[in-house]
């Protein structure tokens, strides 16, 4: 078990170099870099900046050294410092910028994870269980129609209805007043108070799937021979599925954590664009937008770290829970 | 076991009454037990016998209410009378009531035929048997505990108390089946119905299984309903055997009078099937003696295959003579199946040689030659797999299952292919008329003759047939044995007959070789070896085998052999 | 003895069924894959050829018909005695006098015809030859009918969303496709050759699967130059969006072929003389090919919504290219929706096409193979 765990946090070590790289290249795509678009906004306004003003401010952002080390000058800063550069736009430390959004982000992300689960656990294990009834056939339909809305159409309708129906504006994730107060009981109930509308929209698709995943599994269990022989023990149809099948149905529904918190993030960032959400998404797409690279690539690199986190997470869960990989 | 006698003015423990359990399938309604009736006695044992689709199975699992969705019982009763006079009909009670699941475990426990997939995976072995323990006789976790390790012990599982902690799959395929019957024996039960509890296991295991059950069946006075397709576990262990056969009784009675005075000819067939394997073949009978000092076709010397630290063939010598049907037996994990693969070069030995010595006497060795001499070699050297299913493409004909060896070689192609599968079919006694059928569309024997149609295809000199009979029932086993035979005769074929039946081997082999945890141990001439053994491993596989009679039960003869040095770890999986 | 086997064989449809045929008719047992089949069918139909399903030229704009509502079809006139025939009253435009804002009014009055097989505006057939027969057109040029309304510019919704389909679904299809080159490719060789070449394999391919896509995505999206033509910001997307599709196809066909090579009659025949080849293309291909059908299915539409997200945040296509997402750009903030409610529209068509197509991978799949059972 402990050489399992050891394994795979090492393993963390190439996947993270390799995501922080993958970051570095997706920032340095664009041609051009920041100083260009800077001097392209400005010339937009009739200031015209000299060839000699953009060479030292490339000098500054360090921007003429050679690709690999402005990599690895970043990365360095990042490993002892912290130091995740300084944004162009903001004209401060990315550092400074990124954190509470990328916690929002997190407790956007688990909101929504827990909720799925809570919500296709029980319908999954029914539809098997009950499979070909009047509700198994609701539940797929509903899965399948859950499954083909794009979340930011959903959060678009939903927003129609709000705005249209009730005359409210749902977006954000705080009200007007708490939005740049200090940490508090109130702002915590007052974000809790907004969290339901993006939980619910980035929930439905992804308790789509799951849905179908757990229903899928159950069904694979439910004629196993053990679940058979705990029947012909005497147990009750409901200790006998919960105890049984359902126990190891569920052991494909830990590793989801591994695949579903990339698509939650993955969503959450359209989700959280159309509905102005303080997560880090609407400042990405502004980053990208802007060639701000080291804010853009210190998102893109915290939200990949993040999901390879949930699948480390999702690995050694189910090493616990499931005696076959814990002691083979 | 048969002196108790049977107790007047006393109901049977179970009375199975006019019994139809039927599946409603989209074109009507199956019904897998037709109008079935029998009777079993405490302390009494019943066997079931029957081929594959009997229905036998559906008839234990009826008792307890728990067929497979979507069968029910359609009509008929099962009475069971316990001995305070209270008397239930099972067949009345609902399959999820509370009644019903009083009796389960606790008046009648089941066990089923594969151990690994019947025990839960990620729940301890006690867990599973304390659960009953708590559920009927409400004792609390440390009573439970304590009985489980009681359990445990009375199973001969080694070490209960750190055993009741592990898991199924930490078991060997023995432990598991005894876990399985401490489970089962937990609260007592009247009646214990086995499903085909040996099955999956080896014939010393098995032995050791059916001499347990006798053993809990003596102590506790519990009668048995045990599931089988093996006459030899019948003649055994039954005070009483019912024959099924299509889901309808074909003969029911006391053990002696069904061996022995069988009436209905489907009995009749079924034992006459098992005698034959008592001794050889009356083809093999008519022909002439091989010649002994004929150049061996086949010759391995010192051959090793290792897959990691698993030495599945550990330095391994044996020949083969022209025209000769040299058998291997051996138990699961013995390696004898790697061998037979090894020498149809699937692998790539670790050591030694394989010389085969072709037509036109020159000799390769299969263990190093590659490309076109291995291609060429592998026309002379054909195999017959024992999976009728997995072993033929479900999605070609059998034209081209059969064919496929022509066109790949250039040697046929358009008509003449077609002429040459249909003759080759003939030979196999399939109607060429089916060559444009899927294999989905033959039975599990007609399927076993496709593989050997294939194998013939290319006039191969020798072929490896790898229990090549063992998925089949017994009826349909000896045409495939036959078959082979007859094809001997008219290709002059030398076979390398992989089994790990002996009488399969006893009937079929002029020699034989014994293999064990990856060497031979004994090779000699079939007779010899089959009858009077001389290495103590042999001995001891040879002890455990069910004789198909019943006035032959003498159990003290059997012993299990164990290696003398070293010492080996006793809970090795399989 | 051998006589039994001869006489067992009875003339049967399903003994001479191919694989093909026995997954059709496990499939069409699956009512509701069987409906999606047909709204593919239908969908793939009207890209291939959205010209002739069109009424109004797309890129048509009308200052009258800005925000114009979506117009009903009648069919049963009883006004002036009784006629049947499809029809419609068009709008017409007042002013209210204080605010200035636009208000639509039926002229009762009068009655445009729609003609089958009418004429309308010129389009090309893929690209062979030019026509200007469409499926139904107003009887009147002067009169244009907004079935689904009419955007901020005045452009038929309708004709957009039909001519959208051209771009979004084919987007799918081609992404797919290249994703399943790459998957077949890696997937294949890691699956076939197994040992450490898998290991590597399986360890990107776990990498790809963890990452989250959209964020990478608009990294790479943002990457593209805005100038560039219309066919090459095509080509891009998709080729963005198959960089981490690869993955999961390359998952299903490594585990398919790892399965497949120990299957016993692959090794029966290597004992055949089959060459590797003949092998992979003969006896293994086949037997995964309806899996890999099933999964490519399932791939599509998880595409179409990349594509319709990608190009609603802006970085995907861009105007005057039209694809569902685009479309959507226009019901991005809350002022327009609440004004014209039917610039959901692609937004329904987007829902469908995904839901039929995720209904037939899930039949296919359930279909996919028809021995296990």
């Amino acid at each position: 078990m402990l050489k399992f765990i050891t394994k795979r946090l090492l393993w963390m070590i190439p996947s993270l170099f390799a995501v922080s790289f993958l970051a570095f290249v997706l920032i340095q795509l664009p041609p051009g870099d920041y100083v260009t678009t800077y001097i392209a906004t400005l010339a937009a306004s009739n200031e015209i900046i000299d060839q000699n003003t953009a060479a030292s401010l490339r000098e500054r952002f360090g921007l003429g050294d050679p690709m690999l080390v402005q990599y690895f000058k970043w990365i360095w800063g990042i490993a002892t410092r912290g130091d995740f550069g300084i944004s162009f736009e903001w004209q401060q430390p990315v550092s400074g910028l990124i954190w509470e959004r990328m916690a929002l982000t997190l407790v956007l992300a688990i909101a929504s994870l827990l909720a799925t689960w809570a919500i296709a656990l029980p319908i999954g294990v029914y539809s098997a269980v009950r499979k070909y009834s009047i509700g198994d056939y609701a539940f797929t339909i509903f899965s399948f129609f859950g499954l083909s809305v794009p979340s930011f159409l959903l959060a678009l309708v939903l927003m129609y209805v709000a705005a249209v129906e009730f005359g409210q504006d749902v977006g954000g994730l705080f009200s007007h007043e708490f939005e740049a107060a200090p940490w508090s009981i109130a702002k915590m109930l007052d974000l809790l108070a907004h969290l339901w509308l993006p939980v619910i929209i980035l929930a439905v698709s992804s308790t789509a799937s799951l849905i179908r995943v757990m229903r899928a599994n159950m069904l694979d269990e439910l004629p196993k021979p053990y679940v058979t022989t705990a029947r012909a023990k005497g147990l009750s149809e409901f200790r006998l599925l919960t105890k049984y099948p359902m126990r190891i149905a569920l052991n494909p529904f830990i590793s989801t954590i591994a695949w579903l918190l990339p698509n939650l993030i993955s969503g959450s960032v359209v989700v959280a664009i159309v509905l102005n959400l303080p997560t880090a998404a609407p400042l990405l797409l502004q980053s990208l937008m802007a060639q701000d690279m080291y804010l853009a690539g210190a998102f893109v690199l915290l939200i990949c770290a993040l999901t390879l986190i949930g699948s480390l997470i999702s690995d050694i869960l189910l090493a616990l829970v499931d005696p076959r990989i814990r002691l083979e | 076991m048969s002196d108790i006698l049977p107790m007047p003015a006393r109901k049977p423990l179970l009375e199975v009454r006019n019994l139809v359990t039927e599946f409603p399938l989209r074109t009507g309604v199956f019904r897998a037990v037709n109008d079935l009736s029998f009777s079993i006695d405490a302390g009494r044992t019943l066997c079931v016998v029957g081929e594959s689709g009997s229905g036998k199975s559906v008839t234990a699992r009826s008792i307890l209410q728990i067929v497979d969705a979507p069968g029910r019982i359609a009509s008929g009763s099962i009475m069971l009378n316990t001995a305070d006079g209270l008397s239930v009909d099972l067949a009345k009670l609902h399959p999820r009531s509370k009644a019903i699941r009083a009796v389960r475990g606790r008046d009648i426990a089941m066990i089923f035929q594969e151990p690994m997939s019947s025990l839960s995976p990620v729940h301890t072995v006690g867990d599973q048997i304390t659960e009953a323990l708590r559920l009927h006789m409400k004792m609390t976790k440390a009573e439970a505990r304590a009985e489980a390790i009681n359990l445990l012990r009375q199973v001969e599982i080694p070490n209960p108390e750190q055993a009741i902690d592990r898991y199924a799959f930490q078991y060997s395929g023995g432990m598991r089946q005894r876990a399985m019957i401490a489970m089962a024996l937990a609260c007592k039960p009247k009646l214990l119905i086995a499903d085909e509890p040996t099955t999956a296991l080896d014939v010393t295991t098995q032995a050791e299984i059916l001499d347990l059950i006798a053993r809990l069946q003596k102590q506790t006075g519990m009668a048995v309903l045990f599931i089988t397709h093996d006459m030899g576990v019948v003649a055994q262990i039954a005070d009483d055997v019912l024959v099924m056969h299509h889901g309808v009784a074909r003969e029911y009675g006391p053990v002696e009078q069904i061996f022995h005075a069988p009436q209905d000819d489907y009995t009749k067939m079924l034992i006459g099937s098992v005698l034959k394997l008592e001794q050889k073949a009356e083809i093999r009978l008519a022909r002439a003696p091989l010649d002994r000092t004929a150049q061996p076709i086949l010759e391995v010397r010192n051959l090793s295959q290792h897959f990691g630290s698993l030495k599945a063939l550990d330095d391994v010598s044996i020949s083969l003579l022209p025209g000769e049907t040299l058998g291997i037996v051996g138990e699961s994990g013995s390696g004898k199946t790697t061998m037979g693969r090894a020498i149809m070069r699937l692998y790539d030995p670790t050591a030694g040689e394989m010389l085969y010595r072709k037509a036109d006497g020159g000799v390769v060795d299969l263990a190093r030659i590659e490309g076109a001499a291995l291609k060429e070699a592998r026309r002379e050297l054909r195999m017959v797999f024992q999976d009728p299913f997995g072993s033929l493409n479900p999605r070609m004909t059998v034209a081209q299952v059969i064919g496929e060896p022509l066109l790949v070689n250039g040697i046929a192609r358009g008509k003449e292919l077609d002429d040459r599968v249909s003759h080759l079919m003939e030979q196999v006694g399939l109607d060429p008329r089916g060559r444009e059928r899927y294999p989905h569309a033959f039975s599990g024997g007609q399927r076993q003759r496709i593989g050997i149609a294939r194998a013939i295809t290319l006039n191969p000199r020798i072929i490896v047939a790898d229990e090549a009979t063992s998925a089949l029932d017994v009826s349909v086993r000896f045409q495939v044995l036959d078959l082979l035979m007859k094809l001997q005769d008219e290709l002059g074929l030398a076979y390398i007959f992989i089994s790990h039946d002996i009488g399969v081997i006893r009937y079929m082999c002029g020699r034989v070789g014994v293999m064990y945890r990856g060497k031979i141990v004994e090779v000699g001439d079939a007779d010899k070896v089959c009858n009077a053994p001389d290495h103590p491993y042999t001995q001891a596989l040879l002890s455990a085998i069910p004789r198909p009679d019943p006035r032959d039960r003498d159990r003290s003869r059997r012993f299990r052999y164990t290696e003398p040095t070293p010492v080996r770890n006793g809970s090795s999986a399989r | 003895m051998v006589d039994i086997a001869i006489t067992s064989i009875q003339p049967d449809r399903a003994a001479v069924a191919s694989q093909w045929q026995l997954i059709w008719w496990a499939f069409r047992r699956h009512r509701l894959a069987m409906v999606a089949l047909w709204v593919t069918v239908a969908m793939y139909l009207v890209a291939l050829v959205p010209g002739f399903f069109a009424i109004n030229d797309p890129n048509q704009q009308n200052a009258r018909a800005t925000f114009h509502p979506p117009q009903p079809i009648h069919l049963i006139d009883t006004s002036n005695g009784f006629s049947i025939g499809p029809y419609f009253h068009p709008l017409k435009l007042t002013r209210d006098p204080q605010t200035l804002a636009a208000i639509f009014a039926e002229d009762r009055s009068r009655k445009v015809p729609i003609s089958l097989l009418g004429r309308g505006y010129d389009y090309s057939v893929l690209g062979l030859f030019n026509t200007s027969i469409h499926l139904f057109a107003s009887s009147d040029p002067r009169q244009p009918i907004y079935l689904f309304g009419a955007d901020r510019l005045g452009r038929d919704v309708y004709s957009r969303v039909i001519q959208g389909a051209q771009i979004s679904l084919s987007i799918g299809l081609v992404g797919v496709f290249i994703s399943l080159m790459l998957g077949i490719i890696l997937g294949g060789i890691s699956g076939y050759y197994g040992g450490r070449l898998d290991f590597v394999m399986q360890r990107i391919i776990d990498f790809v699967l963890s990452l989250p896509t959209i964020p990478i995505w608009l990294a790479m999206a943002a990457a593209l130059p805005q100038g560039w033509p219309a066919t090459l910001q095509y080509m891009m997307i998709t080729i963005i969006l198959s960089l981490t599709g690869w993955a999961q196809l390359a998952r299903v066909v490594r585990g398919r072929f790892l399965s497949l090579r120990t299957e016993e009659f692959v090794a029966a025949a290597r004992l055949d003389g089959v060459s590797e080849g003949r092998i992979i293309f003969r006896h293994m291909l086949p037997s995964f090919s309806s899996h890999i059908i099933a999964s490519v299915t399932l791939a599509v539409p998880a595409m179409i919504l990349a594509e319709t997200s990608l190009s609603f945040l802006g970085l995907g296509l861009q105007p005057p290219t039209i694809s569902w997402g685009v479309l959507l750009r226009e019901a991005q903030n809350i002022r327009s929706i609440a004004t014209a409610p039917w610039l959901f529209m692609p937004g329904l068509a987007v829902v469908v096409a995904v839901m039929a197509l995720n209904l037939l991978g899930d039949g296919l799949r359930d279909a996919a193979d028809p021995y296990n059972k």
